[in-house]
Formats: C-alpha cells, sequence, structure tokens
C-alpha cells in the first residue's frame, strides 16, 4: 500500500475538476474521486488489518521517506497507525457525503467542489504526515478553503463569520509553529516525529512547549474558551462546509493534540492536565447549556458540536489508556454524526428555508427519509446504544472513572451529567421540527432527492458499524494508543 | 436443554422484525405488517416458552442453575472490564422472557384490531418488535453494561411509541418527558455501574455478585470501608443503581413521567407502561439482589421506603383520577411499589427470602391482570373514543366479554381470592409482616385503596348512567382511519382479552416459590388463613364502598369529595409534584443555568475575541498614519530619532 495515492487522488481529482468544462462534469468528476477515495481508504483498512495480523508490530506501517529540504532537516516522511486509518476512514466518508450533498450548488460550482477537494486533501496529508513540518503545511492548506467556502458560498453574516474563524485558526497556527520550531530547536534539530518520540526532552521545556502545541491545537478542536468560532463559523457555512468544519477540520486539532503535543511532550500534558480536564468539562456542560438555548438549528449543532468534542479532550487529559482510546473514538464518532447532522439540516432549509426550530413542525408527514435520519442522528448525539456516540461516550467515561481521586471523579460525573442535558435538547430539536401539527405550507415539500438519500446513508453507515459493532474500531487503536501511553507511563 | 442459538433467537427474531418493517415495511408491507410482525413474535414465544419449560422440568437437582450458555465480548475497555453481549438464564430472566413475549404476543394480536387502518401501521409494529427485542435483551443480559445498553433501548422504544401519533403536541411533550425523567435517572445508573465496576473489576452479573457477596473478597472490602460523605462506596453504587431502577419503574419522586405516557396507543401502554418496562427497576434491583441483601441491607430498606411510598401516594392519586388510563397508570406505579418494597423487606435466602419470591410472583400475575386491563380499557375507548369516565357508564351489555375480563381483572388486582392477584399480594403482605411493621400497615391500607379505585373505575364504566357517548349505537372510529365498526372490535381484540382473563383467574394456582426464590432452593409457601381475613375484608370493603358510590349514578361522590376539599383537590392535582419539576426545569435549569451560559458565551467569552480583534484594528489604524508614504515625515521622525538618541548618550549614559 503506497501512502502517496492517499494524497495523490484528491490532488489529481482537484487539477481534473479545475480543468473539467461544465457543471456536470465537475460534480461526477468530484463524486467519482471521492468514491476512489472512499475505495482507497477502505482498502488502506484492510491492508492495515492485515498486516497487523500478520503480526507486523512496527509503530507505523506502510512508512515512507523522501528528503524534501535536506539542509533543514524536513522530509516527507509517511506513514499511518490505527488512528491515522481512522481518521482516514472518516475523512473519505465525509468527502464522499460532503461532495453529494453539494449536488445543486449553482454558484461558482467548479471554484466550490475544487475548495472542497482542496480542503479534505489538507486533511488527508495532515493525517499521514510523520513530520512536523509537512504535518503543518497540510494544516494550512486545509485553513484557507474554509475561508473562502464561508465567505463566497455561506450565508448570514459570513464575511465576519469567514474572517472570525480564520483570524483564530490562523492564531491557533501561529501557536502550533512556535511550538513546532520549539520542538526542533530543542532537538537538534528534527522535524521527524517518530525521532522526536524517542528523545528525552527536558521537563521544563516540555513545560513550556506543550501548552503552546495544545492550546494551538485546540483552537481547531473547540478547546474552551476558544471554540466561539464555531457557532458563527458553522452558521455561516453552506451545508458541505459545516460537514467539513465540523467532521474534518475540528478532527484536525483533535489529532494534533494527541498525536504531537502529548505525545512528544507526556510531562507537559501530565503537568497541564488538570487544567484541560477542568476546561474540557466545563465545555461538555456548558456548551450543552447553551445549545438548550438556541433556536437555530445549526447553532444547535455547533453548540453541541463544542459540548461533544469535549469529550475528545477530556478523554485525551484522563491519560488512560481507555479514556484515551474513546477520546479518539469520539474524534471518529462526531465527526460522522455531525457530519450527517449538518448534512440534515441542509436538507431540511433547502425545502422549509428557515433553520428555526420554533417555525417548523410535522415535517415527518412530507419527508418520513429525512426526519427518520434526524431522529437516527439525533438519537446518536444522546448517546443511544448502538449508535456510534454511546460506545465513544461510554469508553471515555470507563476510562476516566479508572482515575481514583476525587477531581477526576467530580470531571467525570459533571461530563455524564451532560447526557441529559444533550437529551433535552436534542428531543427539543427534533420534537419541534419533525413532530407536532405540521404547517399547511409544508405540505407541498418533498422528500430526500437520490443524492442526499446516498450521503445520508453513507453517514448512516458510519455511525451503525461503529455503534453496533465497535469492536473493529477499538481494535484498530488499541495499539496506537498503547504507544503512546507507554510514552506517558515513560517506558 | 436448548442451545444457545435457539435462545439467542427469542431477542433476535423480533429484531428481525423491526429491521425488515422499519426499512420495508413502508413500502413492501403496507397491509401485512401487523401479521409479519406477530407471527415472528409467536415464533419467539413458543421458544421462549420451550426454554421456559425445559428449563423448570429439566433440573435434576433441587436448585435451579445459573448459567451463561453465550457471550461475546462486545466492547473491551480493559484488561478486566468489558461489555459482553451474553445470554443469562435463570428462573427470573426465564420468568421474564414468557412474560414478555406472552403479553407482547396478546398485544400484537390486539394491535391487529385496533391499530387497523393506521397511516403508519408498519411504523407501529417495527417500533413494537424493536421494543420487544430490546426488553428481551434487558431480561437475558449477562453484563450489567450490555442491561443498561438495552435498558436505553427500551427507553427510546418507549419514547417512540408514546410519540406515536406524532401530530399530537401532548403526545410530543409526553414522549419527551419520558425519555429525558428517565433519562435523568438513568445517568444515577451509569454512575452506580462505574462505581460499582471500579470496586468490583468486573461488570458479568454472576463475577459482580460472587464478589460482592462472599465475606472473604478483597473487592468486598474496599467496597465496604471506602466511603465518601460517610457512605460507603457500595452503598452509593447501589442507590445510584437504584435510582436507574426507580426512574424506568416510576417510583416517587421519579414517577412524573409514567402518567403522561398514557398518550402513547392504549396497547403500547398495555405492554410497556403496564406489563413490562416499568417492571425493569424492580428486575434490576432482584437481579442484584443478594449484593443488596449480603452486603448493603441499609440500601435495600431505602428501596423498600420508596416503594411504600409510592404504593401509597400512586394509590391516594389514582382515586381522585377521571381519565381511566392515568388511573390504570397510577394503579400501575403503586403496584410496582408493591414488587419494589417486597424485594425490600425481604432476606437472602429460605424463608426469609419469601418478600423475593413474593415480588418476582406478583411481577408475573400484576403483568396478567394489567395487561388486561389496559387491553380492556383500550376496547372501551375503542367504543366511546373518550378517556374520562364520565363519557362511559352502562357499557355491560354493549361490551360483554370486556365487560367479563375487566371484572375478572378487577378481582384479581383487588386481592379477591382465588385470583392471581390474591396469592401474589398476600405473599407480599406476610412478607412485609415478619419484617417490617410500618411498610406492612402501608401495604394493608394501600390495598384497601386499591380495590376501591379498581372498582370505581369498574363500576363507573360498566354500570352508572350511560353518557351519551356510550349510547350511540354505530361509530365512525378516528383511530380506525375512517372505518366503521360496531360492538367490541373483533375477534383480534377478543382473544388476547380472553387468553389474559385466563392468566389473571388463575396464574395464583402456580407454585411459583418453587421455581424463583431468593437463592436457588425451592420455598415452600404457605397460607395463613387468618392473616389473610384482614386483607380480604378490607378488600371486600373497598369493593363495596365503590358500589356504594358509583353503581348507580348520585351525589354520594360529590359530597365525598366536598368533605375532603383540601386533600381531595391537592391528590387531584397529583400532590403538585409535577409542578415543583417545572419549578425547577423552567425556572432554574432554563432561566438560571442555560440562559446565563447562553449569554456568557455570546457576550464574555465571544466577546473577548471580538474585543481583542477590534482592539487590534483601532490600534493598527492609530499606528498607520505614521506610514504616510510621505518623504518628508519620514525625514522628521529620523532627525527626531536621531536627536532623541543624541540627547540620551550625552545625558543618560554619558
Amino acid at each position: 500500500m503506497n501512502l502517496l495515492l492517499i494524497i495523490l487522488i484528491p490532488l489529481l481529482t482537484a487539477v481534473a475538476v479545475l480543468l473539467s468544462r461544465n457543471k456536470q462534469q465537475v460534480k461526477w468528476i468530484s463524486f467519482a474521486g471521492a468514491i476512489a477515495q472512499l475505495t482507497l481508504s477502505l482498502v488502506l483498512f484492510f491492508a492495515f488489518r492485515n498486516e497487523r495480523a500478520a503480526g507486523n508490530t512496527a509503530q507505523m506501517l506502510f512508512e515512507q521517506n523522501h528528503p524534501l529540504f535536506p539542509a533543514w532537516n524536513i522530509n516527507f516522511h509517511l506513514g499511518v497507525d490505527g488512528i491515522s486509518v481512522a481518521m482516514i476512514l472518516l475523512t473519505s466518508f465525509v468527502l464522499i457525503a460532503g461532495v453529494l450533498v453539494s449536488w445543486n450548488i449553482e454558484k461558482m460550482t467548479k471554484e466550490f467542489y475544487f475548495l472542497l477537494i482542496l480542503l479534505a486533501l489538507g486533511a488527508f496529508g495532515f493525517f499521514i504526515s510523520l513530520d512536523l513540518f509537512v504535518l503543518f503545511f497540510f494544516l494550512e492548506i486545509s485553513v484557507i478553503p474554509k475561508y473562502l467556502l464561508i465567505g463566497i458560498w455561506g450565508s448570514g453574516k459570513k464575511e465576519y463569520s469567514a474572517n472570525k474563524l480564520a483570524l483564530m485558526l490562523m492564531g491557533g497556527s501561529a501557536l502550533i509553529l512556535v511550538g513546532i520550531l520549539g520542538l526542533y530547536f530543542s532537538s537538534g534539530r528534527s522535524f521527524d516525529l517518530l525521532q522526536l518520540s524517542k528523545l528525552n526532552i527536558s521537563t521544563s521545556t516540555q513545560h513550556v512547549i506543550f501548552p503552546l502545541l495544545f492550546v494551538g491545537f485546540g483552537v481547531f478542536t473547540a478547546l474552551f474558551p476558544f471554540h466561539t468560532w464555531v457557532p458563527d463559523g458553522h452558521s455561516s457555512a453552506p451545508t458541505a462546509g459545516s460537514m467539513f468544519l465540523a467532521g474534518i477540520s475540528m478532527k484536525l486539532g483533535g489529532y494534533g493534540c494527541l498525536r504531537v503535543a502529548t505525545y512528544l511532550l507526556p510531562e507537559g500534558a501530565k503537568e497541564y492536565a488538570s487544567i484541560i480536564i477542568v476546561l474540557s468539562a466545563i465545555a461538555i456542560l456548558y456548551g450543552a447549556f447553551a445549545t438548550m438555548m438556541q433556536k437555530d438549528l445549526k447553532y444547535i449543532n455547533a453548540y453541541s458540536s463544542v459540548s461533544h468534542v469535549g469529550f475528545s479532550l477530556l478523554g485525551i487529559a484522563m491519560l488512560t489508556q481507555t479514556a484515551m482510546t474513546g477520546a479518539v473514538m469520539q474524534m471518529v464518532s462526531h465527526g460522522v454524526m455531525t457530519a450527517l447532522f449538518f448534512a440534515v439540516i441542509g436538507m431540511i432549509y433547502d425545502r422549509t428555508h428557515t433553520r428555526m426550530v420554533g417555525d417548523m413542525g410535522g415535517l415527518m408527514k412530507v419527508m418520513p427519509f429525512i426526519t427518520t435520519v434526524l431522529f437516527i442522528v439525533g438519537l446518536c448525539s444522546l448517546g443511544l446504544p448502538g449508535l456510534s456516540g454511546f460506545v465513544a461516550e461510554m469508553t471515555v467515561f470507563v476510562g476516566s472513572w479508572e482515575n481514583a481521586d476525587a477531581f477526576h471523579r467530580i470531571a467525570t460525573i459533571a461530563a455524564a451529567a451532560s447526557i441529559v442535558v444533550t437529551a433535552v435538547y436534542i428531543l427539543r430539536a427534533i420534537g419541534q421540527t419533525a413532530m407536532g401539527p405540521i404547517k399547511a405550507e409544508y405540505l407541498q415539500l418533498k422528500d430526500a432527492t437520490w443524492n442526499e438519500r446516498l450521503a445520508a446513508i453513507i453517514l448512516v453507515a458510519g455511525i451503525v458499524a461503529i455503534g453496533v459493532a465497535p469492536f473493529w474500531l477499538n481494535d484498530l487503536l488499541k495499539p496506537a494508543i498503547e504507544v503512546i501511553m507507554s510514552k506517558i507511563a515513560g517506558k | 436443554m436448548p442451545n444457545a442459538t435457539t435462545i439467542a433467537l427469542i431477542p433476535l427474531l423480533p429484531l428481525a422484525g423491526f429491521l425488515l418493517l422499519g426499512l420495508f415495511g413502508r413500502t413492501a408491507f403496507k397491509n401485512s405488517a401487523g401479521i409479519i410482525g406477530t407471527l415472528l413474535l409467536l415464533a419467539s414465544t413458543v421458544l421462549a416458552v420451550y426454554t421456559a419449560y425445559d428449563y423448570f422440568t429439566n433440573s435434576s437437582v433441587d436448585f435451579y442453575r445459573r448459567e451463561v450458555p453465550l457471550q461475546l465480548t462486545w466492547l473491551r475497555f480493559s484488561e478486566n472490564l468489558s461489555i459482553d453481549m451474553g445470554i443469562l438464564l435463570d428462573p427470573i430472566s426465564v420468568m421474564m422472557i414468557v412474560v414478555v413475549t406472552f403479553v407482547s404476543l396478546m398485544v400484537h394480536i390486539y394491535s391487529l384490531g385496533y391499530m387497523k387502518g393506521e397511516e403508519r401501521y408498519p411504523t407501529y409494529y417495527a417500533f413494537l418488535s424493536l421494543f420487544t427485542f430490546s426488553m428481551l435483551g434487558l431480561v437475558l443480559s449477562s453484563n450489567l453494561f450490555q442491561m443498561y445498553i438495552f435498558w436505553e433501548l427500551v427507553g427510546v422504544s418507549s419514547f417512540l411509541l408514546i410519540g406515536f401519533y406524532y401530530n399530537k403536541p401532548s403526545a410530543v411533550s409526553a414522549a419527551k418527558k419520558a425519555f429525558i425523567v428517565t433519562r435523568f435517572a438513568d445517568l444515577g445508573f451509569l454512575i452506580g455501574i462505574l462505581v460499582l465496576s471500579f470496586y468490583s473489576g468486573t461488570l458479568d452479573f454472576n463475577t459482580l455478585i460472587a464478589r460482592l457477596t462472599s465475606p472473604e473478597s478483597s473487592e468486598l472490602k474496599t467496597a465496604v470501608t471506602s466511603s465518601f460523605l460517610g457512605i460507603s462506596g457500595l452503598s452509593w453504587a447501589l442507590v445510584l443503581i437504584f435510582i436507574g431502577g426507580a426512574g424506568k419503574s416510576a417510583m416517587f419522586p421519579l414517577h412524573i413521567w409514567l402518567p403522561d405516557a398514557m398518550e402513547g396507543p392504549t396497547p403500547v401502554s398495555a405492554l410497556i407502561h403496564a406489563a413490562t418496562m416499568v417492571v425493569a427497576g424492580v428486575y434490576l434491583v432482584a437481579r442484584l439482589f443478594p449484593i443488596f441483601a449480603i452486603s448493603a441491607p441499609a440500601v435495600l430498606e431505602f428501596v423498600g421506603w420508596i416503594g411504600a411510598i409510592s404504593a401509597i401516594i400512586a394509590a391516594i392519586i389514582a382515586c381522585t383520577q377521571t381519565d381511566i388510563k392515568r388511573v390504570l397508570a397510577y394503579s400501575t406505579m403503586s403496584q410496582i411499589g408493591f414488587m419494589m418494597f417486597a424485594l425490600g423487606v425481604s432476606k437472602y435466602g429460605g424463608e426469609e427470602g419469601l418478600g423475593y419470591t413474593a415480588s418476582m410472583f406478583h411481577l408475573f400475575t400484576h403483568a396478567m391482570f394489567k395487561a388486561l386491563l389496559f387491553l380492556g380499557a383500550g376496547a372501551v375507548i375503542h367504543y366511546v373514543h373518550s378517556n374520562e369516565i364520565k363519557d362511559m357508564g352502562g357499557l355491560r351489555k354493549k361490551l360483554p366479554i370486556t365487560h367479563i375480563t375487566f371484572l375478572i381483572a378487577c378481582l384479581a388486582i383487588a386481592g379477591v381470592p382465588p385470583f392471581a392477584g390474591f396469592f401474589s399480594k398476600e405473599e407480599i403482605l406476610l412478607a412485609a409482616y415478619e419484617n417490617n411493621t410500618p411498610i406492612y400497615w402501608i401495604a394493608l391500607i394501600t390495598s384497601g385503596l386499591t380495590a376501591f379505585y379498581m372498582f370505581r373505575l369498574y363500576f363507573g364504566i360498566f354500570w352508572s348512567k350511560p353518557s351519551h357517548l356510550s349510547q350511540m349505537p354505530i361509530h365512525s372510529g378516528e383511530r380506525a382511519g375512517g372505518e366503521v365498526h360496531k360492538g367490541e372490535g373483533g375477534f383480534a381484540m377478543m382473544l388476547p382479552l380472553i387468553l389474559l382473563a385466563i392468566g389473571a383467574a388463575a396464574a395464583g394456582f402456580i407454585p411459583f416459590g418453587k421455581y424463583v426464590s431468593s437463592d436457588g432452593t425451592p420455598l415452600e409457601t404457605k397460607f395463613h388463613l387468618v392473616f389473610s381475613v384482614a386483607p380480604v375484608v378490607l378488600g371486600l370493603t373497598g369493593i363495596f364502598t365503590a358500589m356504594w358510590l358509583y353503581k348507580k349514578q348520585n351525589t354520594r361522590p360529590d359530597k365525598l369529595a366536598a368533605s375532603l376539599n383540601g386533600f381531595y383537590k391537592t391528590a387531584y392535582n397529583k400532590f403538585y409534584i409535577d409542578e415543583v419539576y417545572l419549578f425547577i426545569t423552567k425556572k432554574i435549569l432554563f432561566n438560571l443555568v442555560g440562559k446565563p451560559a447562553a449569554w456568557f458565551d455570546k457576550n464574555v467569552v465571544d466577546g473577548l475575541i471580538n474585543f481583542t480583534g477590534n482592539t487590534t484594528q483601532i490600534l493598527s489604524g492609530k499606528i498607520k498614519k505614521i506610514q504616510s508614504g510621505k518623504v518628508q515625515q519620514y525625514a522628521i521622525y529620523f532627525l527626531a530619532g536621531v536627536i532623541g538618541l543624541a540627547l540620551l548618550f550625552i545625558y543618560v549614559w554619558k
């Protein structure tokens, strides 16, 4: 399995999109590219499993290393472990769904699809990079398309939201860059993740660099109190934009927090873990309460995302094997789930032309498919067993509970309490949109089209696959998390 | 012995029904959905009865085994902790699969008539199948976390079915209320599981019970000696788990969702909110009973008191309600209270364990007569299209089968010998008498009240003065989708009534103690004639009082209500418990937590971000004038700089 393919296919697709002559070509090329990428990700997944089953216990599989800029010791070093494979799968699922729900974009179709695929390309590159410089490069590639996607195809106060998002993410990037350079110079000039992990970076250095990297990546994944780009950004973005933002982009941050900050700087992680726990517990509970008061469907999902990704950060900061596995599960689960949620919201908005829950009602009567998907994704969000959210959250809870002191206990209980608040806001949202009496003007609305159905089915398949049979994901992640944990344990 | 696959099919057949009808019901099985669902469940019922028969007759030794024919690791958290999907067979789980499949089958058959012509007919059967699957999974769970999974699934099926008439706002809010209240309780359950698994290092029921009951186990010692706020870790765990059970079983003060849940279709109320799901809490306590009884008797006593309080409060409220389904809902809560305190007064093993047997026995008989009462009420509602007693009356000639079966169920619940309820209730009272006198007196009064409110209902529906609604010969039914129907709603609706009536009349003669007991050894239940006098006399008094008040229309009930003015009003308003909740959620959670959080986020957190942005802009606006591009200005800055530096060098640094 050549990992270059993972970035090559999106790249070729993006170029082909630029060269295509009309909207139909753009759409079908993008769709074909997304299918190819999804297939490739599945091939990667099975190839990875086979390698592991065959007894290949190397930390990273399918590695390749090409010198890129020898003078500064920058290398194009690629490789994947279970966490990366899970993230790549997630990204391909969201990509294809995003392509499908954007089928009716009329304005500057070519540019839209180009940016969409470019964003995904950045994410794919990010997840397979083992060189921090290259990783940072890919991270930045994914920022600019977001700005344009919101600024051009967005709605509402889109300029403000686009600026806010780009500036906050750039701010985060600046911190990351400083952190990476700090690592580079304190390690005798290496950007290589695997080499850095073998070095003993002094505790005092770790204490300085860790917060830079964690907060930097944290901005991407809505670390409280740097989460405020999320509600505005999501609500202004076009449907596919929101899906990518929440489904992929926020995961870049979580992945970075784990793979770069926590893995390379375990002493720093231990030092700041309690602060992160407090911040993420606040994000979880406070995000949930703030969601309860929202009236716009997109704001509801945006705030609930703040609450849900809090579980990822909480799981990481709990520093136990189980909790960390749960954290990654939550990233994958939330990625698929929230992309689906935004997709459904988009479908509803396209028909009712409102996102205010108070203005809707009884939509189940006219759009049974869309509302059924809304039910499924809502139930996933509130942690119903059989869907992915439950598995991830429970793993985080059980893992957090392994820390026996009162501080961790209280944080866990606070986080767990959010499942009640989540139920409140999800059922309110669903109850007001899908149930209740229907307004006369909505009686003519049509149910989902083929592309919307396909997008929804693909994502529902994702959350069900994790929810019904979590063991495959658990097995995939376990060895990778063990490596991180043994580094934290100082072995 | 049926093999693991056969047993696994019992829950899996309804699951197949759910998937089949859920995915293709609307298109392919528009009219056949009911038959498909019912047939699948029939197969499941046959397997369940076969399993039970085999389990109880094939046992060569004199105690019943706990066996785990199937166990698959579903999600491994750590070395010891994992969620397994397994099947645990022991007397109570075997008894429960029979109860669940049987009652569910009755409801499936009944719904063939009751829900006929309903627009979302396939969806209804899909949801019923989902519920049955989840409930069977719950009772067969071999792992505490597995039980929690199915626990949540029954919760959501209940939500979907209560909100089945989704365009009715009251149904939607009832569904939400049921889900959220039980979710709140489930939070307790979840944390309880975390605490318990932390101390015991396992989630498997058998290992869990073994580790937390044997006096030598180190796990038990840590669990009992560790303490938080003066209460041991084990007690915390069990109390929290019990909160989960109390939520599902509508125990005071978490009962407020149950009466509202009656918004769902009546057969659903019979299945979920009377016979099966609401007893899940009792089943949970029974499942962990050895731990409660041996290692934390104080918590068990707490369970007993919650049960007793719920029993009497619900009975008092039931006497004042006018909606027949709500009366039945409160009666369910009251009867579950009986089961709960029966567990609470029980001890582990031998004669002392009578309460445990009695509780399970009552669960069994109650499932029969309460499902019957609901289905009978459904037939009545189907006929008059109203839930209010005042719209009924004089229906005994119009609905003869419903009348007789309803009467049997009322006699059973009132504890009149030899109907089923008499035997199980008698055992409960005896257990309470022997172990906890105050609870015994509460129970005695409650059983008198039970007889009274049930016969108030009975006379109100079938005797009294006919109202205009119960006079009309032919009705076009709303629920029947505009179809004209006459009389009692056909064979599909009457067959379950008759079968359940046989159960309600005869189930008491099962020698239950022989099969189900706290420690697995047969318990000889004996009857003391003298002991039975008081409850039976009290029950008959209740019946005759109801007859005096309600058999013929008169002014006595109103006079009575007027003389009890304040108390009557309080009970009629359900002791204002709903209002207390409303105050807490609306006033405190929404206004004092939710709104400030949203405001804080928008204005303070985001305000800071905007402030940073604006300040940067203003600052750069201020300093941008310096970069004017005018060479003369730059020359002046340069000159000023030179002079400034020169002055510094001359005067400051010398």
